[in-house]
């Protein structure tokens, strides 16, 4: 007998987008129940060492910051990929949300007034910070930006604010089930109704059925070979939707590699150490960035920083070793304090897991995959395209303030601002639901998926049986090796090629091992075919996307193309198919039109049509590709915003 | 030469009714670097693919990978075998319940000791979004940090004799969270509340001083000062002297 499971709103996935999600439906007054694959504060949310960004402006290097200076940052680091209005939507709430998080007991680093030291662009500086701003929250410097703007917990801000969101959850009284994997969404005539879960503790089926669904599992990071993405990080809410048929996943070609993956075990070090003043060195400990770009040197965008890197590895200035080529962090000259303080936890990955220690010793690091912009496709309510009823917030959503790169510090501020902003539309959108309970519908979706698990033990009559872990293998080195940093046309298609090939051998996989209950084979098998999906999706939206933009480096076509690419792409699985179908859509209104983002420097193809004639195009074709109806209207927060500064300037 | 390790790996199915607890040894060779997060998913994907285990960030700070190393609770990811003998045992923390092998429920426990401990800022002041934050001195505020880096692993409820023994024992773990609730400013509890949380047999009078919680703590927690003060400030209550001063640091805490 299978276990049916009714709740208003389901959230898969305890990060902090998903837990902040559930508080917003939570105070709309839904039942919320969060699955989690593991206990919620182990989520990958908590090893964000480095900080969030909000224009407080409260430190000193902070002075004159604003929501509007913030949102220019964001939609220059996006390289205007970005949707705008989503943008500004993120860049406005975000000073609420570290408020808040403020409010609920996260020891935020605090303002000293007083004379402060800092490394800037390889210089020590006194800088005196204002006594008036005391106790508010500090900032740090990132990359990408114009002001100080990132607020941090020390060395742990992940860590902090995912405890104060679960204290919070805790408070509130909401559900969390633990050891949970939603392994198919349940859905019919283009309403999803909840999702088939299998428990990991004991390899059971059930399902759960719910007004609203909401994804929040975080990057896929761990379809790659190198990722500094925790191991849980497969991207399975994103295949989940995929397989739908129905709902899209957005720009997944995006790929963001950090500049410093220690070597090996490629854990990431903060961008916290750049951001304090640690320099990049090459083979010859010669500090090679400044070169590259005078302007920003460490701290362009990570994009920049990465593809600068490869290139000086190119040069034949990368560090020869076992685990392959790599190049030194050096943070000796931050000194013994602020290693053992702000960056502590940057001097333990280092300690325990290299032998090194910074204080006296260069780090090796090299560019390894860090952040899915892409994501399943959302409007900016968080409501998936043709899927009513499905929802996503977070590192799993292309919500699309990213675009085509990530500014540090802005994906963990996404989290809370999306879940806080998203979380409370959907939650008044549950509110006129009602609970359509189609036990039918349930015990077909439960079968099916025990079907799969069957066939997964059995293996296939008359076909080779193929291994999960061989055929994982084979997936992550193709699109480390293909779909990597630097991308050309050839490859791309032998990556989409290869990759198909190894979708289709994934259908016949088989247990080599027998055991009953919560078998880790049998977890990764049923992940395996969907991880191989989202690899296509990404393999073949870099292939077709003939332009270099943030995170998409094409060797073959280094300029940016505003004529051609002004665009999101947008990736479908038609049921039964054996890849991804590729469609596009304008990249959302704009109000800042594409310029120079002053680092990086590629050449850019001008867009031809202008700007309102490419806005008046926006809300047809998003209409076209599945778009939910938003509970306000298109573009309203942008016009306010207009209006406003047409009357500032009169 | 490379050494030849021999990894003696607890391993029970409590879902079968036919698996036996037993010890199963694994071969493998070293490799330069090798940690235990790395070796048991060489013998996940080589030897055996059943094997239960749990890792999440490998990077030392989700908690998730406690178990006893050679008799001893720590995290196994950021444990070199260079740092081991050849022989390697390996088997579940007790004191959590076991989901099978080398993994424990955890989240469980920790999430009814916070249940518990009502882990969470008490305060009648409601969130003002259109307020400038509520100023904090960064002294306060780095004192908080130091007793939320917690990382929930277990380590020092499965190296507690009284854990072991007492299913409702709060641990150093539970002791540490009550600490870094009463530094906060922001949780308005007074000492009578925290009397009633902390000074029983389940909390701070529970502890038989054995202190190896202390010595286990992946993250150094400074257990044995939270341990001590805690004591101390509950008998000032007890004695009806202590100040209502629920705010106040913990003086040994630097």
């Amino acid at each position: 007998m299978s276990e049916i499971i009714t709740t208003d709103v389901l959230v898969i996935g305890a990060g902090l987008a998903g837990e902040r999600a559930a508080i917003s439906a939570s105070a709309e007054g839904n039942e919320v129940i969060i699955l989690s694959l593991v206990p919620p504060r182990r989520s990958h949310s908590c090893a964000a060492q480095g900080g969030m960004q909000a224009a407080l402006g409260n430190c000193a290097k902070g002075e004159g910051d604003s929501e509007e200076l913030h949102w220019l940052d964001t939609v220059k680091g996006s390289d205007w990929g970005c949707d705008q209005e989503v943008a500004r939507i993120f860049a406005d709430t975000a000073p609420v949300a570290m408020r808040e998080m403020a409010h609920h007991g996260v020891p935020w680093t605090r303002v000293k007034g007083g004379p402060a030291e800092y490394f800037i662009k390889g210089e020590k500086v006194t800088i005196e910070e204002p006594h008036e701003k005391e106790g508010l929250i500090m900032h740090r410097d990132f990359g990408g930006v114009s002001r100080w703007r990132t607020c941090y917990t020390a060395d742990g801000t992940g860590h902090t604010i995912l405890y104060t969101m679960d204290n919070m959850v805790m408070q509130l009284g909401i559900t969390v089930h633990d050891r949970m994997e939603a392994i198919s969404l349940i859905h019919e005539g283009g309403k999803c109704y909840g999702a088939v879960v299998r428990c990991l503790r004991t390899g059971a089926l059930k399902a759960y059925l719910a007004k609203a669904t909401v994804i929040a599992t975080g990057g896929f990071g761990r379809i790659y070979k190198y990722s500094t993405n925790a191991i849980i990080n497969q991207g399975t809410g994103q295949s989940i939707s995929l397989d739908t048929g129905l709902v899209p996943l957005g720009n997944m070609e995006a790929v963001q590699f950090h500049p410093t993956g220690i070597v090996p075990t490629d854990i990431l070090v903060t961008e916290g150490c750049r951001g304090d003043g640690g320099f990049l060195l090459d083979i010859d400990e010669y500090r090679f960035m400044p070169d590259y770009e005078p302007d920003k040197q460490e701290l362009a965008s990570r994009d920049v920083v990465s593809r600068r890197m490869t290139e000086h590895i190119h040069k034949g200035k990368g560090v020869p070793s076992p685990d392959g080529e790599h190049l030194w962090l050096d943070l000796r000259h931050l000194g013994e304090n602020h290693l053992r303080t702000k960056l502590r936890e940057v001097y333990d990955i280092c300690m325990y897991f290299l032998g090194v220690n910074p204080i006296k010793e260069l780090v090796p690091v090299r560019p390894t995959q860090h952040y899915s912009m892409g994501g399943i496709r959302v409007n900016k309510d968080g409501h998936a395209y043709s899927l009513n009823g499905l929802w996503s917030v977070g590192e799993s959503s292309c919500w699309d303030l990213h675009g085509m790169n990530r500014l540090g510090g802005n994906s963990l501020a996404e989290t809370v601002v999306a879940g806080m902003f998203c979380g409370q539309l959907m939650g008044e959108w549950a509110n006129k639901q009602s609970l359509e309970l189609n036990s039918g519908l349930a015990t077909e979706a439960i079968a099916e998926q025990q079907l799969r698990i069957e066939k997964l033990i059995n293996g296939c009559a008359g076909e080779v049986n193929e291994n999960v872990n061989n055929l994982l293998n084979e997936a992550q080195e193709t699109l480390q090796e293909k779909v990597g940093i630097f991308r050309k046309g050839d490859e791309l298609e032998e990556a989409v090629v290869r990759l198909r090939e190894l979708y289709k051998r994934s259908l016949n996989l088989k247990l080599s091992s027998s055991s009953k209950g919560a078998n880790p084979e049998m977890a990764l098998a049923l992940r395996l075919p969907g991880m191989i999906k989202l690899g296509l999706c990404v393999a073949k939206g870099a292939f077709l996307r003939t332009e270099s933009r943030g995170g998409h480096s094409r060797e073959d076509y280094p300029e940016r193309n505003d004529r051609d690419w002004l665009k999101r792409s947008l990736a479908r699985w038609p049921v039964g198919a054996e890849e991804p179908e590729i469609s596009y859509e304008p990249v959302g209104l704009l109000e800042s039109p594409p310029g120079q983002r002053g680092y990086g420097g590629a050449e850019n193809i001008p867009m031809e049509e202008s700007v309102s004639e490419y806005n008046d195009q926006v809300k047809d074709k998003w209409i076209k590709e599945g778009w939910q109806d938003t509970a306000n209207p298109l573009g309203s927060g942008l016009k306010e915003m207009v209006e406003y500064a047409s009357t500032k300037e009169s | 030469m490379p050494r030849e390790l021999t990894l003696k790996i607890f391993r029970y199915d409590p879902s079968d009714p036919e698996s036996k607890p037993c010890f199963v040894e694994y071969k493998m060779e070293e490799t330069p670097r090798l940690n235990l997060f790395v070796a048991l998913h060489r013998i996940r994907e080589n030897q055996a693919p059943d094997l239960q285990f749990d890792f999440v960030c490998r990077a030392g700070v989700c908690g998730s990978c406690g178990m006893m190393i050679n008799g001893r609770p720590t995290l196994a990811c950021r444990t070199l075998t260079a740092e081991l003998p050849e022989t390697i045992t390996l088997a579940p923390m007790p004191a959590f319940k076991l989901i099978g092998d080398l993994s424990v429920d955890t989240g469980t426990w920790f999430r009814g000791m916070s249940e518990r401990v009502e882990s969470w800022i008490h305060t009648k002041t409601e969130f003002d979004p259109e307020a400038e934050e509520e100023r904090m001195d960064d002294g306060t505020a780095q004192k908080i940090y130091e007793l939320e880096r917690c990382i929930e692993c277990g380590c020092c409820v499965a190296g507690c004799a009284t854990a072991n023994i007492r299913e409702d024992f709060l641990g150093a773990t539970g002791l540490n969270r009550i600490g870094r609730f009463m530094l906060d400013p922001r949780d308005e509890r007074d000492s009578k509340d925290w009397f009633e949380l902390v000074s029983t047999d389940e909390g701070v009078f529970g502890c038989m001083g054995l202190m190896a919680c202390d010595d286990v703590c992946p993250k150094e927690l400074p257990l044995l000062e939270v341990f001590a003060y805690m004591r101390r400030r509950m008998s000032q209550v007890a004695a009806g002297r202590a100040k209502d001063d629920a705010g106040t640091s913990l003086p040994v805490i630097n």
